[in-house]
């Protein structure tokens, strides 16, 4: 067996694949948050109920109407995306002439009552969602096992994080949406829908979180707490990466994951904490964030 | 002396009736619960509403409060006192570490971070052996106030606690009416000239948030001697929002409102526990309509209405 700094390799490498996938989702909820701050100037605290969401209509579309896991995972995320823009159109629009503060205070709101739906219709025990067949079982890398459901959701994050980058910064659309996140009033001016391009965007953020959500399903039960779990972590993430930056977003998410990762192999007593530690440390190195923009 | 305007006085000499009839009428335990979570509320209140910023980690304070507090009632029998006041120096102390860090940023960053800081708090009383992890520190006596106070008498508590949520709430008020506070506002309203007049905002915002967090510990460590109980409820990131909420409803940066907040929160937590999660989804559903709709909350509402400031 190799042993790494006194730690056999296989423990090593197994905890550092959880780090990833942890991180994985991390990227995935914090690049939506970043992109609907960007536009929208709100903190969507109800980010991780929607996160929820995504993995409960994944569970219902296989229940209730026998979908399975490769069409759910492009269904839930259209279904959850369009209830947030349903959302957005009927009841977040209505604050971006007040302060952010009652976005977030709203958005928080959202999620209990969101959760709170969810908690009464199902308990929060929480249910079971099989691997796909086809992702069934593990793969011997030599220096590890690696199951293979997990090896494909960092696949799968990595991909979707990148694509979400390449539309914002290399094509006209991401071009039109950095333009107004600068000024909208001028971009409006250039005959732009600014505000259709502001609800598109909630729903990209969102559909976003239900994506991560159902490939969350199958390694976290299904359950109404899910999304609170994660989301206060996320924030942190959020702080310490700043919200200036697509990119900075996606690394410090896998980043931090990959720390905790390694927490939990040398200091497991720190794992639940070390993101916040890190957290205090950017703030009192750098309180923009690691790839935060100067207000 | 503590600055209120004539109908202040009104509303809080009726305040006052309230607080000396109530124990006649309902019961005393479920009284309790209402003044600490009221000087829980008017002690949020004065970061929210007199200096701008939204703390989303203020169950760390309360929750801490309670724990030292229960603590040192039960292992070391201290007074009743010390214990309610090593609360409140906990909240502070913590308030002081954690606001340091967190007065770096404002708007939504300070509520972001808060509440990472909190978290993070929580998973330390998880995992601490003296706070107990999942049980939490239980059976905690109430002992005796000032040594010869048996506290024992549901009767006897409530006064202690009404003097506490009187005291602190006079305290909140001294604070928001002194120079101080004037300054305070000067920050919510425009902190770049209030720096530019030479005042070192930053020092403010933090002092104004340990007198915040130490009331709040108070108020925490006062609500663990009543139930004998300090639990992970009370550092849950889910009180930290409860209490936001309890302060919109009744109203941001008013005096009155914090303490009616209370009242109707733990009025509709205890009469709407018999249906489990709806519990939630009301408070999400008011929490919305509250912003959507009368962001100035019940004691702001009615105050816009009468043209006074209560």
């Amino acid at each position: 067996m190799i042993m790494i700094f006194g730690i056999p390799g296989p423990l090593l490498f197994g905890q550092l694949l959880l780090g990833l996938i942890n991180g994985a989702f991390y990227a995935m909820l914090s690049l939506g948050l970043a992109v609907i701050f960007g536009m929208l100037n709100i903190i969507n605290f109800a980010h991780g109920a929607l996160f929820m969401m995504g993995a409960f209509v994944s569970w219902m579309l296989l229940n209730y109407i026998g979908i399975g896991y490769f069409p759910s995972l492009i269904l839930a995320p259209i279904l959850v995306g369009i209830f947030g823009i349903f959302l957005e159109r009927t009841i977040i629009s209505r604050l971006y002439k007040l302060d952010h503060l009652y976005g977030l205070l709203l958005t928080f709101g959202l999620s209990l009552v969101i959760e709170g739906l969810f908690r009464n219709g199902y308990g929060s025990s929480g249910m079971p969602y099989r691997i796909p067949a086809m992702l069934q079982g593990a793969t011997d890398l030599g220096f590890m096992f690696m199951p293979n459901y997990r090896g494909w959701v960092v696949l799968a994050a990595a991909v979707v994080c990148l694509a979400t980058w390449a539309i914002i910064e290399k094509t006209s659309l991401g071009a039109t949406l950095r333009a107004a996140t600068e000024n909208a009033p001028l971009v409006q001016a250039f005959g732009v829908n600014v505000p259709r391009l502001i609800t598109l965007t909630y729903g990209g953020g969102v559909a976003l979180a239900a994506f991560a959500g159902v490939l969350a399903a199958p390694i976290y039960s299904v359950n109404p707490n899910m999304g609170s779990n994660f989301i206060n972590t996320v924030f942190a993430v959020v702080v310490i990466g700043g919200m200036g930056s697509i990119l900075g977003s996606i690394v410090t998410g896998f980043g931090l994951g990959v720390i905790e990762g390694l927490t939990k192999v040398f200091y497991p007593q720190a794992s639940a904490t070390v993101v916040f530690v890190v957290m205090v440390i950017v703030l009192l190195t750098r309180p923009r964030g690691l790839f935060g923009k100067a207000a | 002396m503590f600055g209120f305007s004539r109908p202040q006085t009104i509303a809080f000499l009726a305040m006052l009736a309230l607080i000396i009839v109530c124990p006649y009428v309902l019961y005393p335990v479920f009284l309790m619960r209402v003044l600490c979570a009221a000087l829980f509320a008017c002690a949020f209140n004065l970061m929210i509403g007199y200096v701008g910023l939204l703390s989303f980690g203020h169950a760390a304070f309360f929750g801490m409060g309670g724990y030292v507090a229960a603590w040192t009632m039960k292992t070391w029998h201290v007074d009743a006192s010390i214990a309610i006041i090593l609360g409140g120096l906990t909240g502070g102390l913590l308030g002081l570490c954690l606001g340091f860090l967190a007065i770096r940023r404002s708007g939504i960053y300070f509520a972001m971070i808060t509440l990472a800081l909190a978290q993070m708090v929580y998973f330390f009383c998880l995992e601490a052996p003296f706070t107990g992890g999942e049980d939490g520190i239980q059976q905690v006596p109430r002992g005796w106030l000032f040594g010869f106070i048996d506290l024992s008498n549901d009767m006897t508590m409530y006064w202690v606690v009404a003097a506490v949520f009187v005291g602190g709430f006079l305290t909140i008020h001294r604070i928001i009416h002194s120079p101080f506070g004037q300054v305070l506002k000067g920050i919510r309203e425009n902190e770049p000239r209030a720096t530019s007049l030479g005042y070192r905002t930053d020092d403010y915002k933090l002092i104004a948030f340990v007198l915040s967090t130490a009331l709040t510990g108070i108020a925490g460590g006062t609500k663990a001697l009543v139930f004998g109980i300090a639990t992970l409820t009370d550092v849950h990131s889910s009180t930290s929002g409860e209490i936001v909420l309890t302060t919109l409803l009744g109203g941001l940066g008013t005096v009155f409102g914090p303490a009616l907040g209370a009242v109707v929160m733990t009025s509709m937590e205890n009469y709407l526990a018999q249906f489990g999660a709806w519990v939630t989804v009301t408070q999400g559903a008011i929490f919305m309509i509250c912003v959507l709709a009368f962001r100035r909350g019940i004691i702001g509402e009615i105050g816009h209405f009468l043209k006074l400031r209560l």
